[in-house]
């Protein structure tokens, strides 16, 4: 009696390999790109709005119409414009925003070289 | 020569940052998404407020006609103010008037047509609101003007007198 009790203890504690505090864990990666468009400054998954939860409806119907991630990005992106996007794509709008760091990086290391290696 | 670089170059970087902030000083936060116009209209079918029959949108906008879409909610008073230049512009028999009802309960929706009136010709149902992101709303009262199946015109907030003769000459 006493071996069944401790097996039964440990199926149960077995069974919990396959809880998970996050189901849908591909719906809340998009989520968390998307910007909410009502409470300005949070994502989507962060957001409690009527706003952010329809967006996580309609995001879920998209999952399982079978569009990829960059699909519903760009779905989002037509109707919204690139500011609904966390991390916007490269075009003539974000160039400044993406090539302004490699320039002050490429700058600051020409200062550098110039001051301590070719001082020498 | 070098030594006066130094400090110049300090009062010019400074009053750079200066005028970038003292610019953005006046600059509003909160983005409004631009309008797109010339988008096609999306493709969805809804249930009917006052029937419980559905609707297809190729069954609601036809060809060669203009037609107003304004979504709507009987618990935003908004909605509320805009409602008089929506019955207006439904008089013109210019344009054809359908209403999405976002969000809302049956009963409320149809008392507040009761107290207000009717100026939509269809009413379709957007429960969750997947159906105003669809094209491309974030929030109630939006109005769109929509001829040939493309959207020609987005207005975001209510309608007022000053719109709604700019709506008027739209179909010229």
């Amino acid at each position: 009696m006493k071996t069944f009790k401790t097996l039964i203890i440990i199926f149960h504690l077995l069974c919990f390999n396959n809880l998970y505090a996050n189901e849908n864990s591909e719906r809340n990666e998009i989520t968390k790109n998307l910007r909410c468009l009502i409470c300005q400054g949070q994502s989507v998954y962060d957001s409690d709005s009527d706003f952010a939860n329809s967006m996580k409806i309609l995001v879920d119907k998209k999952l399982n119409e079978g569009l990829s991630d960059k699909e519903i990005y760009s779905y989002f992106k037509e109707k919204y414009g690139d500011w609904i996007l966390y991390d916007p794509g490269l075009n003539k709008n974000t160039y400044l925003l993406w090539l302004l760091p490699i320039l002050i990086f490429l700058f600051g290391g020409a200062i550098i070289v110039k001051s301590f290696i070719f001082k020498k | 020569m070098k030594q006066k670089l130094v400090p110049y170059s300090i009062i010019v970087i400074f009053f750079v940052i200066f005028l970038v902030f003292y610019k953005s000083l006046k600059d509003t936060n909160i983005y409004t998404p631009e309008v797109k116009i010339n988008n096609d209209i999306p493709i969805f079918s809804a249930e009917r407020l006052l029937s419980n029959e559905s609707l297809d949108s190729k069954e609601i906008f036809q060809l060669d006609k203009f037609y107003i879409l304004n979504i709507w909610s009987s618990w935003c008073a908004p909605c509320r103010d805009e409602h008089s230049i929506l019955m207006d512009l439904s008089k013109s028999n210019k344009f054809i008037v359908i209403g999405m009802n976002y969000k809302d309960n049956k009963k409320n929706a149809k008392s507040f047509l009761d107290e207000l009136g009717n100026p939509y010709e269809k009413i379709i149902i957007d429960k969750n609101g997947t159906k105003s992101i669809e094209w491309g709303a974030f929030g109630v009262p939006e109005t769109f003007i929509i001829y040939n199946n493309k959207i020609i015109k987005k207005y975001i907030g209510p309608l007022n007198q000053e719109l709604f003769l700019e709506i008027q000459n739209l179909t010229k």
